[in-house]
Formats: structure tokens, C-alpha cells, sequence
């Protein structure tokens, strides 16, 4: 199949960027959207052109760093997987796709489609985490958790980091990504101890990284490609009700 | 006070004191609606609720008085909600300084889209209304509450006889249940509302709740044009 690609183009943090078109031909429709890129990236190469950049590492969504927006829609059209998972079957001959970086301040544009998000790994630093004592494993099952909350913390953590939430949002505000967080680690025993102090440290350096003020439009949930569920946000606000409330009385 | 300041610190605390004075109002919209369908009882009995209004709480409290703390709640929540919406706009305005060249809408309800214009399409709209209906000062034909009485029920069928009037009235109202088609659902979801068991009756109560405040008010300008209130 043939396309016309529009992507955007930008040489580096401070370049101004702008959108170059280019035409994909002979692509197999069982090749992946990351494969297509490789097919035109081989052509610019050999035309003695700049590669686009952009980002890739698993290619079987798990990593989390293929992340683009694709027609509009962060990893493309299909829904529920990443970039990296998206088949060239879904489109047709001569189809016109644009290609742009996810859009937020917090996310600087590294390098045409590669984008810093740096600002998820300190939202993590500021409470992510849980402080237990490591060194040999515990037995299993020696701390009971319950099978239903078990299984909502699981679906929480299935978060890959990639950043569709932010990308899809209209207010570009990390809220799923950082809900996700602290749905997954708040409701396991091991999370308790940190669990007040950390939804108020993520969130404040939510903030302070200059995503945007979550309205509870539910573009994150349609885009994650984890299926994560805007449920963690309001678990995320009583807990941050309940923090606020316990700090400010004492 | 202190836990308030601690929630205004975050932008999810924002949203939380934008929930709790947006219910504030809520509340406040069902009683004006419910004391505004008392027109259709008839003049004397729409005139004496307003009557009773000033008087509330006589002998225990001046006349006016209950009413002057009512309104000072109503005020002070309105400018809350107002400067929050304000403020956490600009912060959302701020993390998407550059914007996509194309982008599909995933948002779950066009009403979510609207909630920063229609806001301001409100509070252009209360403006007016106090204008018209509490001072008279853009009312044609207001007579004022004296020692008579009120006259409330004169100035609603003649300030709302007037076709264009009614018809902002109406577009008013249809972002007032706009607001609250999201502003419900949204409350709930911003205080902590999702339990698995209730989550799905959120999208229905929201809906429900904006169709009644709409049907609730219109009935009035529109029964007013329709001569049935006269
Ligand atoms: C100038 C007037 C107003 C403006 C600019 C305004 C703006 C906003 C904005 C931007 C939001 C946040 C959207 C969201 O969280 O999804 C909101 C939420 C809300 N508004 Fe208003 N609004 C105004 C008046 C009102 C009035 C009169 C009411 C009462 C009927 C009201 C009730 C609500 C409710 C219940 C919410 C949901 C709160 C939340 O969950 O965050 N608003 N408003
Ligand atoms: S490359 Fe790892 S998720 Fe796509």
C-alpha cells in the first residue's frame, strides 16, 4: 500500500519545527507502524536525509516509549495498544496520516516525534515507591490480600508510562498516569505506611512539572493502551481529601 | 480554614472546593426553581412566598437578615467557583502551550468541552438576571416590593412577555443543564464517588438532574410567551 505521511520535524529542543510530507510506498499491510517509519527512514537514509526521529525499544507494548499521535489519536486509531502493536492493515491505500509528538509543556520535544518525559519519573521519585526491607523474598501469601483488590491494584499497574493520558487530555494534565500510581500502591497492605503522605507528594510535583488541571473529560481512558480507568483518579481524590483533612488538623 | 488552604494548595484540592461550591449552587438552583414553579399556583400565592422570603426568621432576626446571609453564601461560593475555574483554566492553558494540528475529541461528552464558555455565558446571564428581576434597574416595567407588599409576580409575566428576554432566558438555562449534565457527574467523580456498586448510576442522576432544572425553569419563560402565566 501506498501513503502520504505528514510528520512533524523539529531539529531540536530550541528549533522551531514544522510538518514535511512524504510519501510510504510498498508497504505490506501486515507490517507494524514502526516498521513502516523503518521502510521511509531506509529511503530518507539512502536519499542522504535525516531519519525521523522518534522513540521505540519493546515493540510489543510493554516498554511504553513508542508513544506519537497518530491522526489525532495518541498511538493511533486503534485503541488499547501502543504504537509499536499498531498494524498498517488498519488503513488503506492512499490514506494521508498525520504524525505529531505528544503536545504538553511538561513533555519537551526532544527531536521530531521523541519527547523528555523525564516529569513521569520524578512524579515517581516524589512518591512512587514503597520503603520496605529488601533482601530475601517473603513467603508467599504471608501478607493476605484480598483477590478484589488484588486484582484492581494489578489492573492499575499495568501502566506502561508512555504518556497517551497526557497526550489525549485537553487540559494535557498527568492525572491517570499519577492516579494509576496511587490506586496501584494504595491498595496493597505494603502501601499503606506512605500512602497519605504519598498522594499528596505526587500530586504536588504533578503540578510543580506543569501538567495540566484534570476535569474529568475521560480522553486518558479511551487513549491508555492499558484500558487504565478514570476510577483510580477518583480513588486518587479521596485520598488526597483525606490527606489534606488529616494534615491540616494536626 | 486551614484544611481549606491545604486543598487550595493542589490542583486536585481546586477541583474539590470547585465541586463543593458548585453543589452550593446546585442546591440553590433546585429551591429557586421549586419557588419559581409556585407561579403556577397564582399571583397571590407567588407574591407571598416572596414576601416570606424577606421576612424569614422574624421575630428572632430583622427582616432581610436571612436573606442577606443566604446571599452572602451564594456570593462567596459563586467568586470561589469562578476564580478556581479561572485559575485551574490557566494552568491547563499553560501545559498545552502548543497545540496539535489534529486532534480527535475522546472526551466522553461534548457538555465537558463546554464547561469554561458556558461558565461564562452564566455568569454573564446572573448578571442580567439580578438586573431584571431583583433590582429592576433593566426591567421596563418593575415595580418595587413596599410596604404592601411584593410585586413579584407583575414583574415575572411582564419582564418575560417580552419574546427576546425569554428566549436568553431559555439559552441561559440550556447552559445552566449543560453545566450540570458534566457538573453532576463530574462532582461525584472529583469527590471520590465510584464505588463499583453505584459508579453506573452517576451518567443517569446527572442526566436526570439537568433535565429537571431545565424543564423546571423553562416552564416559566415559556408558559409566560404561551399566556398561560399572565
Ligand atoms: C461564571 C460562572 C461559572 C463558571 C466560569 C464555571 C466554570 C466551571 C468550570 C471550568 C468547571 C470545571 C469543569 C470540570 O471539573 O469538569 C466547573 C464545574 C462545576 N460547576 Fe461551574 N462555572 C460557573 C457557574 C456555575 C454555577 C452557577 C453552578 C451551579 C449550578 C456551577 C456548578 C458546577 C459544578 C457542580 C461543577 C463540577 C465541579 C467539579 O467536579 O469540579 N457552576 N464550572
Ligand atoms: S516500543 Fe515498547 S511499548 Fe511500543
Amino acid at each position: 500500500m501506498n501513503l502520504t505521511l505528514h510528520i512533524w520535524r523539529q531539529d531540536g529542543p530550541r528549533d522551531g519545527g514544522a510538518f514535511q510530507t512524504y510519501q510510504a510506498k510498498d508497504i505490506s499491510e501486515h507490517a507494524s507502524f514502526l516498521e513502516m517509519l523503518d521502510v521511509v527512514n531506509e529511503e530518507l537514509i539512502k536519499a542522504g536525509q535525516e531519519p525521523i526521529a522518534f522513540e521505540h525499544d519493546c515493540r510489543e507494548g510493554i516498554c511504553g516509549s513508542c508513544g506519537m499521535m497518530i491522526n489525532g489519536v495518541p498511538h493511533g486509531p486503534r485503541g488499547m495498544i501502543a504504537t509499536c502493536q499498531l498494524h498498517m492493515r488498519i488503513f488503506n491505500d492512499g490514506d494521508e496520516i498525520w504524525i505529531e509528538p505528544w503536545r504538553a509543556t511538561a513533555f519537551p520535544v526532544i527531536r521530531d516525534l521523541v519527547v523528555d518525559r523525564g516529569a513521569f519519573d520524578r512524579i515517581i521519585d516524589a512518591g512512587g515507591y514503597i520503603s520496605v526491607r529488601t533482601g530475601s523474598a517473603p513467603d508467599a501469601n504471608a501478607t493476605p490480600v484480598h483477590k478484589h483488590d488484588a486484582d484492581r491494584a494489578m489492573d492499575a499497574a499495568t501502566c506502561i508510562g508512555c504518556g497517551a493520558c497526557v497526550a489525549a487530555c485537553p487540559n494535557a494534565s498527568a492525572m491517570l498516569f499519577t492516579a494509576a500510581k496511587v490506586t496501584h500502591l494504595g491498595l496493597l497492605p505494603q502501601g499503606q505506611t506512605e500512602r497519605y503522605a504519598r498522594v499528596v507528594d505526587m500530586v504536588h510535583q504533578h503540578d510543580a512539572e506543569g501538567f495540566g488541571n484534570c476535569t474529568n473529560h475521560g480522553a486518558c481512558q479511551e487513549a491508555c493502551p492499558k484500558g487504565i480507568s478514570i476510577d483510580t483518579i477518583a480513588r486518587l481524590n479521596r485520598d488526597l481529601m483525606v490527606a489534606s483533612w488529616a494534615a491540616a488538623g494536626e | 480554614m486551614r484544611r481549606v488552604v491545604a486543598l487550595y494548595r493542589s490542583s486536585v484540592g481546586k477541583k474539590v472546593l470547585m465541586a463543593v461550591t458548585g453543589f452550593v449552587w446546585f442546591g440553590f438552583l433546585l429551591a429557586h426553581m421549586a419557588g419559581n414553579l409556585g407561579a403556577f399556583l397564582g399571583q397571590e400565592h407567588f407574591d407571598a412566598y416572596a414576601e416570606h422570603l424577606r421576612v424569614v426568621g422574624e421575630p428572632m432576626l430583622p427582616e432581610y437578615s436571612a436573606l442577606w446571609a443566604f446571599r452572602a453564601v451564594l456570593i462567596a461560593t459563586f467568586i470561589a467557583h469562578v476564580v478556581l475555574a479561572w485559575q485551574t483554566s490557566r494552568q491547563s492553558h499553560q501545559a498545552r502551550a502548543v497545540g496539535y494540528r489534529k486532534q480527535e475529541n475522546l472526551s466522553f461528552s461534548p457538555a465537558s468541552r463546554f464547561m469554561r464558555w458556558g461558565g461564562v455565558l452564566i455568569l454573564v446571564f446572573l448578571v442580567y438576571h439580578i438586573l431584571h428581576m431583583t433590582t429592576g434597574t433593566l426591567h421596563p416595567d418593575f415595580i418595587a416590593a413596599d410596604a404592601s407588599g411584593h410585586n413579584a409576580y407583575h414583574n415575572l409575566v411582564t419582564g418575560l412577555s417580552n419574546p427576546l428576554v425569554a428566549a436568553f432566558y431559555v439559552l441561559a438555562l440550556t447552559a445552566v443543564a449543560a453545566h450540570l449534565f458534566h457538573g453532576v457527574w463530574s462532582l461525584m467523580q472529583t469527590l471520590g464517588a465510584a464505588h463499583p456498586k453505584y459508579k453506573h448510576l452517576r451518567r443517569p442522576v446527572a442526566t436526570i438532574v439537568a433535565a429537571l432544572v431545565f424543564l423546571g425553569f423553562v416552564s416559566v419563560p415559556v408558559s409566560v410567551l404561551a399566556g398561560i402565566l399572565r
